[in-house]
């Protein structure tokens, strides 16, 4: 045990090396001088050298990758172009809204989603499945900024029932920060709940076709001890798995949920950063993104062990 | 000491597809998804037959009329026609969906091929893909565009780039699988060109599951280019794509709900008819992975 979880850390060493070289690399795989495009349409030669000298963009290549990775080991995003400040602070700044958004999604998300999925799996056939499974098509197919719009129309215009946007901290009152999270979050969840009922249904169908099942049935167990007690625990990796995976999926919407609803997080700060070519920005929060998720989904490795003690490594 | 492996082949192929032929009947999945996303398809090759204007001619003076007899679905802040914008946008969406799926299988099909049949280069194709694949693709494609110049042909490159190792990952897996089938090892003990056991055995065998990916690639690149253009790394704003109109309309929602609400739509639809057309393809053609979802 203790050897396969030292194991499956140093993995996603590798991981996170190729990571690191990409979002480095990719300053330098567009065609052309980074600088002259970081620097914009309207910059002069001066403003331009002014970016190659603030992104050591004059030193041999390797250089700049090795104090650029020196760097990021004492945790040193870089410098904003745009601001002049450290790239941690400002992504410091903005960490709250999107942990509270995407922490509150997730838990709800999977909160909803699995007993969706058992109830779907337990009345497969039937038009309750039927329903959680086109619901789970529609899932995947609004996108998140789509049905950000139809809810505000309907929860904020049309009834005035949820603030139309912003963030409120939690710090402001309990009451004001929820009512501020609601729609982000369902926006947000919605094609995550969709995946994971999908999985949770198509894991439960594959479990509740073996023979201890039937056997449990049969003793007379009632039959939610037979679906969480013997079903779902035997179905519980391929879920967990996707849970894991999915949360690319949050990440993703993150950046797209917070510019409809105006929540000053870190995919806002990425979307100005865009528009302003702040490069050392993109680079830091992508970094932060992929590190979160190799170590979410490092830790649902970790839980296969827990989950289920017949995998031994 | 041949076993003649056309033969296998031969003698599986037909009946393989004549149930692929009731799965498609059984199957109105494929029918609704299908036919949805050929009158998308057709609405953009006929755009300009169907009662538009040009989707960029300005008129200030009828700036944000509400949807009416005239103007079907509206008009923007610039008094350009949302209606023949959303349906010239069709064409945007369409060709990204599709070229970055092309593209992505084609790219996917090469590196996951030679990957599955050399040690050397997968243990390294592998690991980068490993890393690329920790990178939420969204955040790939949004790297690379916020670099390079706003152009339709950079989005598809960038969303391409962030489909591939996902594309990679399946074929490797299904080679990995294939290469100890008795039908290919005898191809090798027989003598068989590496290249001739790909063409012949391997890359047919993928054709099925790399058809269903090529499919949800499909819509999620749309999605993509939609959220790209939607937050401005997308295509440039003299193209009339979803995401873009959706983004001139963000700050007149609650003025004008409608500019955003008829391209979401049409988006939401035609990734639903891929939806669709991918669920029943993968029903039709992987029966044992059809049982589980």
């Amino acid at each position: 045990m203790l050897a396969y979880v030292v194991r499956r850390i140093l993995a996603t060493i590798p991981v996170m090396v190729v990571v690191a070289i990409f979002v480095f690399a990719l300053l330098h795989l567009s065609p052309g001088d980074p600088a002259a495009i970081i620097a914009g349409d309207s910059a002069t030669d001066t403003d331009i050298a002014r970016v190659h000298a603030q992104l050591g963009l004059d030193r041999p290549f390797y250089i700049q990758f090795a104090s650029w990775a020196w760097g990021l080991l004492h945790g040193d995003l870089g410098i904003s172009i745009f601001t002049n400040l450290p790239v941690m602070k400002l992504i410091g700044q903005r960490v709250e809204p999107t942990i509270a958004l995407t922490v509150s999604t997730l838990i709800v998300s999977v909160l909803v989603a699995i007993p969706l999925g058992i109830l779907a799996a337990a009345k497969a056939g039937t038009w309750v499945d039927r329903v959680v499974m086109v619901f789970a098509v529609l899932g995947f197919s609004v996108p998140v900024f789509v049905l950000a719009y139809i809810l505000i129309y309907v929860f904020s215009i049309a009834t005035h029932l949820l603030p139309v946007q912003g963030y409120v901290g939690p710090s402001d009152g309990l009451r004001p920060f929820l009512s501020h999270l609601v729609m982000p979050s369902i926006a947000l969840g919605f094609v995550y709940v969709a995946l994971i009922a999908r999985i949770t249904r198509a894991s439960m169908l594959d479990v509740l076709a073996q023979d201890y099942i039937r056997t449990a049935q049969a003793k007379g167990l009632p039959n939610e001890k037979v679906l969480i007690g013997h079903a779902l625990r035997n179905a519980a990796v391929p879920i967990v798995t996707i849970i894991g995976i999915g949360v690319a999926l949050l990440i993703g919407g993150v950046v797209v949920t917070e510019t409809v609803f105006a929540i000053p997080g870190l995919g806002r700060l990425t979307v100005d950063a865009i528009l302003r070519r702040d490069y050392p920005i993109i680079q830091g929060v992508i970094l932060i993104f992929s590190a979160v998720y190799v170590l979410i989904n490092l830790l649902v490795d970790l839980s296969y062990a827990v989950l289920d003690p017949r995998i031994r490594y | 000491m041949a076993v003649a492996p056309t033969d296998l082949t031969l003698t599986v192929a037909p009946a393989q597809r004549g149930r692929v032929a009731t799965y498609v009947r059984r199957h109105p999945t494929i029918a609704i998804g299908g036919g949805l996303l050929a009158l998308m398809v057709a609405m953009a090759i006929f755009a300009p037959y169907l009662g538009t204007v040009d989707p960029q001619a300005l008129a200030p003076a009828k700036r944000l009329k509400w949807p009416s007899a005239e103007y079907w679905f509206g008009t923007d802040m610039f008094g350009r026609d949302v209606y023949s914008r959303t349906i010239y946008g069709a064409r945007v969406s369409l060709a990204v969906g599709i070229s970055v799926s092309l593209l992505a299988i084609g790219l996917g099909m090469a590196i996951g091929l030679v990957s599955g049949f050399n040690r050397w280069v997968d243990a390294i194709v592998m690991r980068v893909m490993d890393g690329l694949m920790s990178i939420p693709a969204i955040l790939i494609a949004i790297a690379l565009m916020a670099l390079n110049r706003a152009s339709l042909r950079n989005v598809i490159l960038a969303i391409t780039i962030a489909e591939v190792p996902r594309v990679t990952r399946l074929v490797r897996s299904v080679v990995l699988t294939l290469r100890e089938q008795p039908y290919v090892e005898a191809a090798i003990a027989s003598g068989t060109v590496s290249i001739k056991i790909l063409w012949r055995h391997i890359v047919p065998n993928t054709m099925a599951p790399v058809l269903v990916q090529g499919t949800f690639i499909a819509a999620s690149a749309m999605i993509t280019e939609a959220i790209l253009s939607f937050i401005g790394a997308g295509t440039p704003p003299t193209i009339p794509s979803w995401g873009n109109i959706m983004a001139e309309g963000r700050g007149l929602f609650q003025l004008a709900y409608y500019i955003v609400l008829f391209p979401g739509i049409m988006l939401s639809v035609t990734v639903l008819a891929i939806n669709l057309l991918g669920d029943g393809l993968r029903d039709a053609l992987d029966p044992r992975l059809a049982r589980r979802l």
